[in-house]
C-alpha cells in the first residue's frame, strides 16, 4: 500500500526561529494518524505546510503523491480540510453552505447525504450563524467531507468541547476509516489520539520524538505494567526481592510478569496476616497522557540533546 | 463544474447572503435612498444658472455614491471579513479558481450597483420629476460598468491594506465620506473653492459624477462621450488591479 503523506527532513525556520527541525512523517492510506505535540512544537506549521497554505525551507514532501508547494489546484479535488478557525457563512443554512462548498469539486458528494453522514440533517434548513458550538464544527466536517476527499486533515476537532461532544464527534472521525478516508488528525489531547488514531507521531520543539501506535509509545518509555497500593509505613517491610519502589505514599513493582509477582505478593501479604498492607491494590498500564508528558518532558530538559 | 457555472453558482450564493444581511442591505440600499429623499427635498427646488433644478444634480450624486457603496464599500469590508474569519482559507483548500472566485465578487457588487441605478433612477423620476435623457443611455451603461469593475478592483485592493475585521468599516468610510463631500455628491456649489476641485479631480468619484450627469440633465442634447473622465476612472480601476494582484491574500496574517 501506498503513502498518502510522506514527509523526509522537513525544516520550516522563520529569520533566526526554527520550528520545524527535520519532520519525518509516513501516513499509510487508509489510516488515522494522529499528530500530537503541545502548542509552539511545530504541529500547525507542519501542516500548513502539508496543505499546501505555507512554503518550506527544505526537506521533501508528497501529499498524495504531489509536493503541496507546486501541486496544481487540481490536487485539491482529493483533499478535504478541517480548519481549526473558520466560520461558515453565517447567512446560508447547513445545507446551503454544504452545496456552495460541493460546486467547488468537479465530483462532489450530495449534500443531504453528507449532512446525514454527520448527523446534522436535522439541522439542514438552520442558517449556519445559529448552529451550536458542536454542530458548527460537525458541519465543518460536512464542508471538508462534501467533495469526497481521499484524505482528511482534521486540525483539534474537538477543541474546546463538552464530553458528551467529543465522544460523538469521536465516533463521527472513527467512521471516516471505515469509509476508506485516510485522516490526519492533529490535537493536543492524549486521549483523543489513543482512541482515534491507529498511529501516532509526537512533535516536541520542531522535531519527531516517538512514533507508533499507542501501546508502541508506551513501551518507549516504559514497557512494564505496574504494581501499586498504598503503604501506610505500619508492619511488616517488602522484602526486597520484590524490588518495590516508593512514590510517595504509594509503593510501586513494575514487572514484565504480573501474574507471578502478584501472587507472592499477596502470599507474603496472607502470610503476614496483614492483607491491609496492600490497600488500594492495583495494576496499571501507563497510559499515553504519562508517556506524552515524559517524552517532551525529557526533551525540555535536555535542549542539547537535540540541538 | 464550469468556471461558468461556478461563477453563476458563487455570485447567487452572495446575492442570498446580502439579501440576508440586514446591515448590509441597509448601508448599500436604504441609506442612498434616504440622503436622495433628504437632500433633494430641502435643497431640490433651488434653480442653477443652466436653469435646471438642483434636484437633476443630485440623482446622478447620489446614484454615484450608490455605486461606490455597492461596490468599494461592500467588497472592502466583505473581503477584509471573510479573510479575517478564514473563509478564504478555507476556499482556497478546495480546487475553486481564485480568479473565479474574484470575479464572482465583483459581478454580485455590479448587479447591486445596477440594481441600485435602477432604483434611483425611478425614485428620481417619481418623487422629483427628474427623468432619464434616453439618448444619453449608452452613456449611462458605459459609465456604469466602467465605474462599477474599476470601484470593485479599489475595494478589493483596499481589503488588503485593511488589518482588521473591526477596521473596516472604519478606514473604509474614512475614505468614501470625505470623496463624497469633495466630489458633488452632498453639496452642489458651482463656486466651490479651486483647491477642493482640483483634489476632487485627482480622484476618481467626481468623475464617475460628471459622467453620468449628463444622463439626467434635460438642457443636454447629445453631450459627447465623456472620455476624459471614463479614462481617470479607469486609471484608478487599473491602480486597484496592480494592488489586488501583488497583496491579495487569503490569510489573516
Amino acid at each position: 500500500m501506498s503513502n498518502a503523506i510522506e514527509v523526509r527532513g522537513l525544516l520550516k525556520s522563520y529569520g533566526e526561529v526554527h520550528a520545524v527541525r527535520g519532520v519525518n512523517l509516513s501516513v499509510a492510506e487508509g489510516e488515522i494518524f494522529g499528530f500530537l505535540g503541545p502548542n509552539g512544537a511545530g504541529k500547525t506549521t507542519t501542516i500548513e505546510i502539508l496543505e499546501g497554505f505555507r512554503d518550506r525551507t527544505g526537506g521533501d514532501v508528497r501529499v498524495l503523491g504531489q509536493d503541496p508547494a507546486t501541486a496544481p489546484l487540481s490536487w485539491r479535488e482529493d483533499i478535504g480540510i478541517v480548519l481549526q478557525e473558520s466560520e461558515i457563512e453565517t447567512e446560508l443554512t447547513a445545507l446551503e453552505a454544504v452545496r456552495m462548498q460541493a460546486a467547488y469539486f468537479s465530483e462532489p458528494r450530495n449534500a443531504d447525504e453528507v449532512l446525514e453522514l454527520v448527523g446534522l440533517d436535522d439541522a439542514r434548513d438552520h442558517r449556519a450563524g445559529k448552529l451550536s458550538g458542536g454542530q458548527k464544527r460537525r458541519l465543518d466536517l460536512a464542508m471538508a467531507l462534501v467533495g469526497d476527499p481521499k484524505l482528511v486533515f482534521l486540525d483539534e476537532p474537538t477543541t474546546g468541547f463538552d464530553p458528551t461532544a467529543r465522544r460523538e464527534s469521536w465516533d463521527m472521525i472513527s467512521n471516516l476509516r471505515d469509509l476508506g478516508h485516510t485522516v490526519l488528525l492533529t490535537t493536543h489531547y492524549m486521549d483523543e489520539a489513543q482512541q482515534l488514531a491507529d498511529r501516532i507521531a509526537v512533535i516536541a520543539e520542531g522535531r519527531i520524538v516517538a512514533e507508533g501506535t499507542a501501546d508502541q509509545l508506551a513501551d518507549l518509555v516504559s514497557s512494564k505494567p505496574r504494581i501499586t497500593w498504598t503503604h501506610s509505613g505500619e508492619g511488616a517491610a517488602v522484602p526486597s526481592r520484590f524490588d518495590a519502589v516508593s512514590e510517595g505514599t504509594k509503593m510501586v513493582i513494575e514487572t514484565t510478569d504480573v501474574v507471578t509477582v502478584l501472587h507472592e505478593l499477596t502470599n507474603w501479604a496472607v502470610d503476614n496476616k496483614a492483607e491491609a498492607l496492600l490497600d488500594d491494590l492495583e495494576i496499571t498500564r501507563p497510559t499515553l497522557e504519562e508517556t506524552y508528558l515524559k517524552l517532551t518532558a525529557t526533551d525540555a530538559e535536555n535542549p542539547e540533546a537535540n540541538a | 463544474m464550469s468556471a461558468l457555472s461556478q461563477i453563476r453558482n458563487q455570485t447567487s450564493f452572495d446575492l442570498l447572503r446580502f439579501r440576508r444581511n440586514p446591515a448590509a442591505a441597509f448601508f448599500t440600499v436604504i441609506l442612498p435612498i434616504i440622503f436622495l429623499v433628504l437632500f433633494t427635498s430641502i435643497f431640490g427646488n433651488e434653480t442653477l444658472d443652466s436653469g435646471a433644478k438642483v434636484a437633476t444634480l443630485y440623482v446622478p450624486g447620489i446614484l454615484s455614491l450608490s455605486i461606490v457603496g455597492a461596490t468599494m464599500v461592500n467588497l472592502a469590508i466583505t473581503t477584509t471579513t471573510r479573510r479575517e474569519r478564514g473563509m478564504l482559507k478555507r476556499l482556497r483548500g478546495t480546487p475553486l479558481r481564485p480568479w473565479v472566485f474574484l470575479l464572482s465578487q465583483v459581478l454580485m457588487a455590479m448587479v447591486l450597483a445596477t440594481m441600485m441605478t435602477v432604483l434611483i433612477t425611478v425614485i428620481g423620476r417619481i418623487l422629483f420629476g427628474v427623468s432619464l435623457q434616453f439618448s444619453a443611455l449608452p452613456t449611462l451603461i458605459i459609465s456604469l460598468i466602467i465605474g462599477a469593475a474599476s470601484f470593485c478592483a479599489l475595494g478589493l485592493a483596499l481589503s488588503t491594506i485593511i488589518p482588521s475585521e473591526d477596521a473596516a468599516p472604519a478606514i473604509t468610510n474614512a475614505i468614501a465620506l470625505p470623496l463624497y463631500f469633495i466630489s458633488d455628491i452632498f453639496i452642489i456649489n458651482e463656486d466651490s473653492p479651486g483647491l477642493i476641485r482640483t483634489i476632487g479631480n485627482i480622484f476618481p468619484v467626481r468623475h464617475l459624477v460628471q459622467a453620468v450627469q449628463p444622463a439626467y440633465d434635460p438642457f443636454v442634447d447629445g453631450a459627447p462621450l465623456p472620455w476624459g473622465h471614463w479614462a481617470v476612472i479607469l486609471l484608478w480601476g487599473a491602480v486597484g488591479v496592480v494592488v489586488t494582484m501583488t497583496r491579495f491574500r487569503w490569510t489573516k496574517s
